[in-house]
């Protein structure tokens, strides 16, 4: 790989020790993936924030990196935490299990990074522009950076994402480049979508079906950013689709090469089918909503189906903190705390020790949510849509 | 034998081999080095100072961290030599700074060989 003087030295030890280790790491897995170069990257998000992802391995290591003195050169987020981590004992977070999350966030701090944790970075002040090179971890978020926004970024591992940040840099290979970003299947949907949660089935099943592709979608007549979002996080989950074009919606749509594709259909059978599939619980102990985290316009929604009734059961929406101050001023938070819900800020269900928390059966209109739940969190799951969720918690 | 440099530097000493993959993350104990996963072929050995030698990672990328840990507790191989390695395995040695050597043919050096691996120039010795 050609690396610049500059760089060279990086390698040389003059950054200090821990970039010069960073660095090596990029530059091996640059030559391991083909990688020509380096590019600068205009922003990072970093996964392995949950203490029940990393574990004491990861928390000791970001602390050890920390107490080395690494500091991130460009714009850097992390991935949702395992707890809210401001009203983790009002929620019943467990106190050994947030003494540990907060080590990881004070050592993320000091490296300079932003301790905004989220799934939705772009929703909460990260957000690239179109055709940016950047190094981010999350699958859902890799999804709608390259997908609806047009940024360039492959999926980062925790470590490589991390490397990029204090580096500033990304070895230029993969979905940087606009050949690999050409679509190699044909998605054409007959059927409605209405709800969230159908955009999440249609994603699962197509992710099921193409696995790491890059599907390009048509009969998608219409589709709001958390639509499209629950489409890419379902496609993310159940395959590794890391980008998608959906004609006339998302902005390479009319870019890339599309002719000869091979054509998979999806219409009311499949999802039908697909919503069969998920459902493998009866009636939810708790229903989870905001994966990935939710927008200001969900939040809203939900406010509005709970004003003024009083849930049987609770209901949790996460977002991130930035979501959750404005659903605060506009008064969702108290509506929907009223009705016996909550607005759960900087973590979600998946990355949460919710298991332990007394939960089987969770409630979820999210495909990503579904397909994560019964491995990670031991959690029966009904999937649909929120009207049917509210219904079930009533 | 001649491989590829994943992590550099240069190290000497006996190998510990094995034909099965090693997943780090709940297969090695951070603290003693030793394997504990239940039915691995090296269940119960201690991979301090040894040259480790398999042919590929597996498991949770938490791994990556698990090797940084071994070397941090002073309880990390010497050395490491793949078959193959992939981004969990690349991720913990280059973060530990532990040599290590891939595209290796793995089958010719024998658990207790003793073994000098200079990653610099990416080649493997077996010296007995």
């Amino acid at each position: 790989m050609y690396l610049t003087k500059e760089e060279e030295k990086i390698l040389d030890g003059d950054g200090g020790e821990a970039e010069e280790r960073m660095f090596r790491l990029l530059v091996r897995l640059g030559e391991i993936y083909g990688a020509d170069k380096m590019i600068p990257v205009g922003s990072v998000q970093v996964a392995g924030v949950s203490y029940k992802s990393i574990g004491d391995p990861g928390t000791e290591f970001l602390e050890d990196m920390a107490s080395k003195g690494a500091k991130v050169k460009v714009l850097t987020y992390l991935n949702p935490a395992g707890m809210d981590l401001e009203n983790w004992e009002k929620i019943g977070f467990p106190k050994d299990f947030a003494r540990n999350q907060l080590r990881i966030m004070n050592a993320f701090k000091n490296m300079g990074i932003v301790v905004i944790s989220t799934c939705t970075p772009y929703l909460a002040g990260n957000l690239p522009r179109f055709r940016e090179h950047i190094a981010w971890s999350e699958s859902s978020a890799v999804s709608f950076s390259n997908s609806v926004i047009g940024a360039r970024t492959n999926r980062e591992g925790g470590p490589s994402a991390l490397a990029a940040a204090i580096c500033g840099r990304t070895p230029n290979y993969g979905l940087h480049l606009w050949e690999k970003r050409q679509p190699n299947i044909k998605i054409k949907v007959d059927v409605e979508l209405d709800f969230n949660a159908d955009f999440g089935a249609l994603g699962y099943f197509v992710g099921k079906q193409v696995k790491n592709k890059i599907p390009y979608f048509t009969g998608i007549k219409d589709a709001n950013t958390d639509q499209l979002k629950s489409l890419g996080a379902a496609m993310a989950a159940s395959g590794a689709v890391a980008l998608y074009h959906v004609e006339d919606l998302t902005p390479e749509a009319d870019l890339v090469e599309k002719n000869a594709l091979e054509t998979l259909d999806v219409g009311k059978k499949e999802l039908d089918e697909t919503y069969e599939k998920l459902n493998t619980g009866g009636d939810p102990d708790v229903v989870i909503l905001g994966c990935p985290h939710a927008s200001l316009r969900e939040i809203s929604t939900l406010a509005g189906k709970l004003l003024d009734k009083r849930l049987k059961k609770p209901v949790w929406i996460c977002t991130s903190r930035v979501m959750k101050e404005a659903a605060d001023r506009m008064g969702f938070t108290e509506i929907i705390e009223k009705a016996g819900g909550y607005i759960v800020a900087d973590t979600c269900m998946v990355v949460s020790p919710i298991e332990k928390m007394g939960y089987k059966t969770t409630g979820v209109n999210s495909g990503k949510a579904a397909n994560y739940l019964p491995g990670f969190c031991k959690q029966e799951v009904v999937f649909t849509n929120i009207n049917k969720l509210i219904e079930a918690q009533s | 034998m001649k491989g590829r440099m994943i992590s550099p530097g240069k190290t000497e000493g006996a190998a510990i081999v094995t034909n099965e993959p090693i997943g780090f993350y709940g297969g090695i104990d951070i603290k003693t080095g030793v394997v504990i996963e239940k039915g691995h072929p090296l269940e119960g050995r201690c991979i301090k100072d040894k040259i480790l030698v398999f042919p590929c990672g597996k498991g949770s990328t938490v791994g990556s961290y698990v090797i940084y840990g071994l070397k941090k507790n002073d309880v990390a191989p010497s050395g490491i030599i793949n078959k193959e390695t992939e981004t969990i395995v690349a991720t913990g040695v280059i973060l530990a700074g532990i040599p290590c050597v891939d595209q290796i043919e793995i089958e010719k050096i024998k658990d207790g060989d003793t073994v000098l691996l200079d990653a610099d120039q990416a080649l493997v010795t077996i010296q007995k």
